[in-house]
């Protein structure tokens, strides 16, 4: 059973990573990665809504949709939970650190729509997960984005002082730094 | 259930009618839950500011122009703090620090007003200007200034119609006396050459 979770958790974050592997939610991971720190408040935010956002969805589905036959209508009532969540988050950070608050900016309500929240809710019942494995699903999915956030903010700060040739400087060289760390998560692939 | 059965598109609309209502409940809650009183990034600007409320930088005091660099404006507008304020105030903020904006005045040593008492009227008009309310003084009555309220922001000159308020330099107390660092070049370098 904890073998069972363990290895859901390192599959999410590691194999099927959801920046890296399944290319989804790239464009906080894009956005958000000039600096380390708001490369870790972004995450600690994604985290956040995505672990609840997961969990939300799971029992709007199972307890409303399922029951009332209505499964045709996952995405939009998915969409409106997601929004519901980042809305209150975005109230608790202004409320308890209007700094963060500050420095995410617009990318804060951008985690509406950020794909990467969406496609857990929709995969959690594609893959037909159970309540634990949904939250578990969604906490690995955010702990994968800020690994690869945070090591990528790290990246583009040490290529902000590179000498870069001058046609690829700014978000070119960002997107062939963004490709390589691509490939260098496909050596995960087969661990678990 | 017989409801799903006849009308599903009637449950559809009720079943996300009912999702959206209690979402708009939930969050109608946290707003009141969660209400910020007033902006508590625009007081803790406010506190690094000055306080001269000199007006130099073209809003009517700290705490306007603190409320507008929460909105996002430049940093640099300040000339009485000086650049110790700008760092302080990019620290906080998070962003680069920049020169002082020459165009709102330059960086100047700490002045405190002195009226010279034998020249003044009693007009009162510098006692309308000070935003500190650092004058004490009545019609016809020679005024003077409380020298640890004044904030040296220059304001009281301009109204008085005699000339005679002087803004002489603040002499260093203990309170304000800074160590004389050393020149930049203690230690040979070439660092500079390279």
């Amino acid at each position: 059973m904890l073998a069972e979770y363990a290895l859901l958790l390192v599959g999410t974050v590691l194999v099927n990573n959801f920046v890296l592997v399944q290319f989804l939610g790239l464009c906080p991971f894009m956005g958000v990665s000039n600096k380390l720190e708001t490369a870790i408040g972004m995450s600690a935010a994604t985290t956040f809504v995505l672990t609840l956002a997961s969990a939300c969805s799971y029992l709007t589905y199972t307890w409303l949709l399922v029951p009332l036959d209505l499964t045709y209508l996952r995405t939009i009532s998915f969409i409106l939970v997601i929004a519901v969540v980042v809305q209150f988050t975005e109230m608790v950070v202004r409320k308890s650190s209007p700094l963060l608050h500050r420095v995410l900016g617009v990318y804060l309500p951008l985690i509406t729509t950020n794909c990467a929240v969406l496609g857990v809710a929709l995969l959690n019942i594609n893959k037909a997960h159970t309540f634990s494995q949904s939250l578990l699903y969604g906490f690995g999915a955010a702990v994968g984005f800020s690994l690869v956030l945070v090591l990528f903010s790290a990246m583009r700060e040490r290529l902000a002082v590179a000498d870069v040739p001058l046609p690829f400087q700014g978000a070119a060289i960002g997107m062939i730094a963004a490709g390589l760390a691509s490939l260098a998560f496909m050596g995960f692939a087969g661990l678990v | 259930m017989s409801l799903v059965d006849t009308q599903p598109v009637l449950a559809a609309l009720i079943a996300l009618l009912g999702l959206g209502i209690t979402f708009g409940a939930i969050l109608g809650f946290a707003s009141i839950r969660f209400r910020t009183e007033g902006n508590p990034l625009a007081d803790q600007i406010n506190q690094i500011l000055p306080q001269t409320q000199c007006g130099q930088c073209g809003y009517p005091g700290c705490k306007p122009y603190a409320a507008a660099i929460a909105e996002g404006d430049v940093i640099n507008k300040c000339p009485p703090g000086g650049q110790e304020t700008i760092d302080a105030l990019a620290d906080l903020l998070d962003v680069e620090s920049m020169p002082l904006d020459a165009e709102h005045g330059e960086e100047k040593a700490p002045k405190v007003a002195f009226i010279r008492e034998a020249e003044c009227i009693g007009c009162t008009k510098c006692i309308q200007a000070c935003p500190v309310d650092a004058i004490l003084g009545a019609a016809k009555v020679m005024h003077t200034v409380i020298a640890d309220e004044c904030t040296g922001c220059d304001l009281c000159l301009d109204p008085c119609p005699v000339d005679c308020i002087d803004m002489i330099e603040r002499k260093t107390g203990i309170q304000h006396w800074r160590w004389q660092l050393p020149s930049d070049n203690i230690i040979a370098t070439d660092r500079a050459a390279a």
